[in-house]
């Protein structure tokens, strides 16, 4: 999906944990995330403070697309 | 009786060689020309060439959609079950025609078309992966080798019977992945397959590495603060009890869901239908895989312009590659089209 | 290590009042077995059925597939660690009962319990449509979680195969074949020609519903190990899966691992079969990156020229196995993996999601998205309530006139990915 997100000319971020398979179908913006059935998540954390760890990587997101890129880059 | 249109060239209807390939398409109802010949002795009666279309090969190639369109209109005249074109050898404007036209009738008439062609033949390339084409030899000394093996299989085509792999059927490998039972289990072939490795002899690998197409990256969103981001995610978070019945692993559909006034996804309104992970942790708080909450309050404190006003989600488990770009060429535009800057795809 | 494996064929099954074996007949007591069963108290019923070859019964949704053993000779017992104490096993003499399987069954844990039909069709896809199979339907307390209930039916199944292997402790095996193989340096004495091969199997280890368990150890809680390929015939490694049906490991494949056998059939012939590696499939990057490096730096350590990798499962795993793949012929050992393929229903899909040009030499178990239709079958042994909730399913699954329109996917064993059956694809 990813590709075809970029290909309609929207610049696309990619979140996923595991980052081999995002660099292997063809993302361009690539942030690493958690873990596959968290991937913006933590359930070890209290609410608050996995709140602020999802913030960080969405933040971090945002910064991914805010940025230009040649070619696949994991931020 | 199974009723065929035999399409072949000038040099085969024995008209002439390259002087006359720009003899123009012809419709000879009732005659079975050259390769017909072998065709119908192969058919043993449970076929019929009721007509045959001879086309020049120049005149096909350098009038390609007048040819493509009277052709069309000669086959369905005849109102055949099965269309065979060629085999085309290594003639390479020929097998380009015959390619071109079987998957024009294949497509236009619905019908089951078939041709066969050297494997090196510009045609084969061209429309492999479009219609069954039989690998023959690069010359017509092949003929009887290439109708032993385009009789059966267009007759199976015919039938609707399963279609086995190209190896058992004699056609161009398609890509297209086909099941069927080895003669020994798995382990004993990896154990096999190894010994060769090992003993640097040649060995045949059952899956040849794809290889991947690259898009260029999009330019940077150039104020965030002022971009409407929309969310997308293959971890198949979905409103509550699963509404348009998503697939937990291969998905064929995906979910367009408006999260209009949502500043929180909870338990009690949102859960996952994916199928290829410990679902747990994203039913009690689906905000682990879609962050609306994080994006609410960036909406609010004015760090992102807006969260765009739908989502879109599926399930990546198992789901063909095919289905998941066919999803996203539907949405893509759309987000095109409602001003949305940027994309945070989230997966599992 | 060494192992004297005898097996003692069971040629049918039958309900009667007490558990016994006699001349290759299993009676099966039921009141025996429910208290075997019932010793849990998550677990509130059971239901004993059997299902044999050609019958027209379906048993779904299938959780595991075991094949009774016991410990005749030799340190621990079968299933160490789990029912039996922690010990080293696979050394001195286990019984098997061959022929049959013990199938436990029962309302869905996950989205990915299988199906198994005793004839037609589906039948030919399932290595036990060939077993006689004894199933227990086992129904849980109320209100208990997902898990609790995938353990306790997990256990109750082993308890119930360890009950009637030991059936089998005085009988007289009907087959013995031996199993040895040499320590690393007695190895490069007796064997000084041969190419050193390992094993290297990945476990499914994702989560929750996605687990295996090796001595009892949670899968996902180790590095990479080294086992003597002996260990996995005693039950070191048990399945705890919900992963789609067709390509996990029922603990029955486990004991019978058939890269394990295949290989010993060349030990000592063309090949010193040096041991098995196991590593795991975990859901966070660093822990994917640690495990193959790991597994390679084993190879590279043991000097093995040649490895096969097994793979479990698909998706995310299929990064584990090219990562394993790489990074092993990297260290210059020659690789063979063996996987499946989700290629979609016409074929014409990428099959794996992750992809390297080292790995060029690929055993394929078939495409799981092929769609087959399943006849409708006179009996079903569980429920097929959630049938369209199985992984290969969907709301369109059955037809009007009851049979099932399914992907391969739903069969238990359909496209194993040790190799256990014969289905492949090109």
């Amino acid at each position: 999906m990813v590709k075809e997100i970029e290909r309609a000319g929207i610049p696309v971020v990619h979140v996923c944990t595991v980052t081999p398979i995002s660099m292997t179908v063809g993302a361009n913006r690539i942030v690493p995330a958690i873990a596959i059935p968290h991937p913006l998540g933590n359930p070890a954390l209290d609410h608050d403070e996995e709140k602020a760890l999802r913030r960080k990587i969405v933040e971090k997101a945002l910064k991914a697309l805010s940025t230009p890129v040649d070619g696949q880059t994991i931020f | 009786m199974i009723k065929v249109v035999h399409y072949i060239n000038q040099f085969f209807a024995q008209i002439g060689g390259e002087e006359m390939a720009s003899y123009k398409a012809e419709l000879r109802v009732g005659e079975v020309l050259g390769p017909g010949l072998a065709l119908k002795a192969g058919f043993k009666g449970e076929a019929e060439i009721v007509a045959t279309i001879v086309c020049g090969d120049s005149y096909f190639n350098e009038n390609l959609e007048q040819a493509k369109a009277d052709i069309l209109e000669m086959v369905k005249s005849q109102k055949p079950d099965l269309f065979i074109a060629g085999p085309a050898f290594n003639a390479g404007r020929y097998g380009v025609a015959c390619g071109t036209i079987c998957a024009e009738v294949q497509e236009k008439l619905g019908i089951p078309v078939i041709t066969g062609m050297y494997v090196e033949n510009p045609g084969a390339d061209m429309f492999k992966k479009d219609v069954y084409m039989i690998s023959t030899k690069n010359s017509a000394a092949g003929m009887k080798a290439a109708v032993d093996k385009m009789v059966p299989l267009a007759l199976k085509l015919v039938r609707k019977e399963r279609i086995g792999t190209a190896a058992q059927e004699g056609y161009i490998p398609n890509g297209v992945r086909v099941n069927f039972f080895e003669e020994e289990r798995g382990s004993k072939r990896a154990v096999d397959m190894l010994l060769k490795k090992l003993a640097g002899k040649e060995f045949v690998t059952e899956y040849p590495m794809p290889s991947f197409d690259r898009v260029e990256p999009n330019p940077p969103v150039k104020d965030i603060s002022k971009a409407k981001i929309a969310l997308v995610t293959s971890g198949g978070i979905c409103p509550k009890g699963n509404p348009d019945h998503i697939e937990s692993s291969n998905a064929t559909r995906y979910g367009e869901y408006d999260i209009t006034g949502v500043t929180d996804l909870t338990s009690d309104t949102y859960e996952t239908a994916h199928g290829g992970y410990d679902p747990v942790y994203a039913n009690e708080d689906a905000d682990r895989v879609l962050p609306v909450d994080v994006l609410r309050d960036m909406e609010k404190e004015g760090k992102i312009g807006s969260l765009y006003h739908f989502f879109y989600t599926t399930t990546g488990n198992g789901t063909a590659v095919a289905s998941a770009k066919k999803f996203a060429d539907e949405f893509a535009p759309k987000l095109k089209a409602d001003g949305v800057d940027a994309v945070i795809l989230t997966s599992t | 290590m060494r192992l004297e494996l005898g097996s003692i064929f069971i040629k049918d099954i039958q309900f009667a009042s007490e558990l016994k074996i006699e001349s290759g007949t299993l009676y099966v007591s039921k009141d025996a077995l429910r208290q075997v069963v019932l010793e849990d108290e998550k677990i509130k019923g059971v239901e004993f059925d059997i299902a044999k070859p050609g019958e027209s019964v379906r048993i779904t949704p299938v959780k595991d597939v075991i094949e009774p053993r016991v410990k005749v000779e030799g340190r621990g017992g079968i299933f160490p660690g789990v029912i039996a104490p922690v010990d080293t096993v696979g050394e001195g003499k286990t019984y098997a009962l061959k022929g049959m399987a013990v199938v436990t069954a029962g309302k869905i844990v996950g989205f990915q319990e299988g199906v198994i039909d005793m004839t037609g069709k589906g039948a030919q896809y399932t290595p036990f449509s060939q077993t006689l199979n004894l199933v227990m339907v086992c129904e849980p307390v109320d209100n208990i979680k997902q898990h609790d209930y995938e353990q306790a039916v997990r256990l109750a199944g082993f308890r119930v195969a360890v009950k009637l292997g030991e059936l089998a402790k005085d009988l007289t095996p009907d087959e013995t074949r031996v199993y040895e193989t040499p320590t690393i340096k007695e190895g490069f004495t007796m064997y000084p020609g041969l190419p050193r091969v390992a094993y290297v199997q990945m476990l499914q280890s994702q989560g929750l519903l996605h687990d295996t368990y090796v001595y009892g150890v949670d899968a996902k809680k180790i590095v990479p190990t080294i086992l003597n390929p002996t260990e996995v015939m005693d039950g070191a490694i048990i399945s705890g899966n919900c992963v789609s049906a067709c390509d996990k490991n029922p603990t029955y494949v486990h004991l019978n691992n058939p890269v394990v056998h295949d290989l010993f059939d060349e030990h000592g012939k063309t090949i010193n079969f040096v041991c098995q590696i196991i590593t795991n499939e975990n859901v966070y990057l660093a822990d994917k990156q640690r495990s193959s490096d790991w597994t390679a730096k084993l190879c590279k350590m043991l000097d093995l020229d040649g490895v096969i990798v097994s793979q479990e499962g698909f998706g995310n795993p299929d990064t584990d196995l090219i990562m394993n793949c790489k990074k092993i012929e990297a260290e210059g050992v020659k690789t063979v993996i063996i996987t499946d393929e989700y290629a979609g229903r016409d074929g014409k899909s990428q099959s794996l999601a992750d992809a390297d040009a080292a790995a060029d030499a690929v055993v394929t178990g078939g495409n799981a998205n092929e769609v087959i239709i399943l006849p409708k079958l006179d009996k079903v042994i569980g429920t097929l309530d959630y049938i369209t909730r199985i992984a290969g399913a969907s709301d369109k699954t059955v037809l009007e006139d009851g049979s099932l329109e399914v992907e391969l996917q739903v069969i238990t064993g359909a496209t194993n990915e040790t190799g256990f059956t014969k289905l492949s694809a090109r």
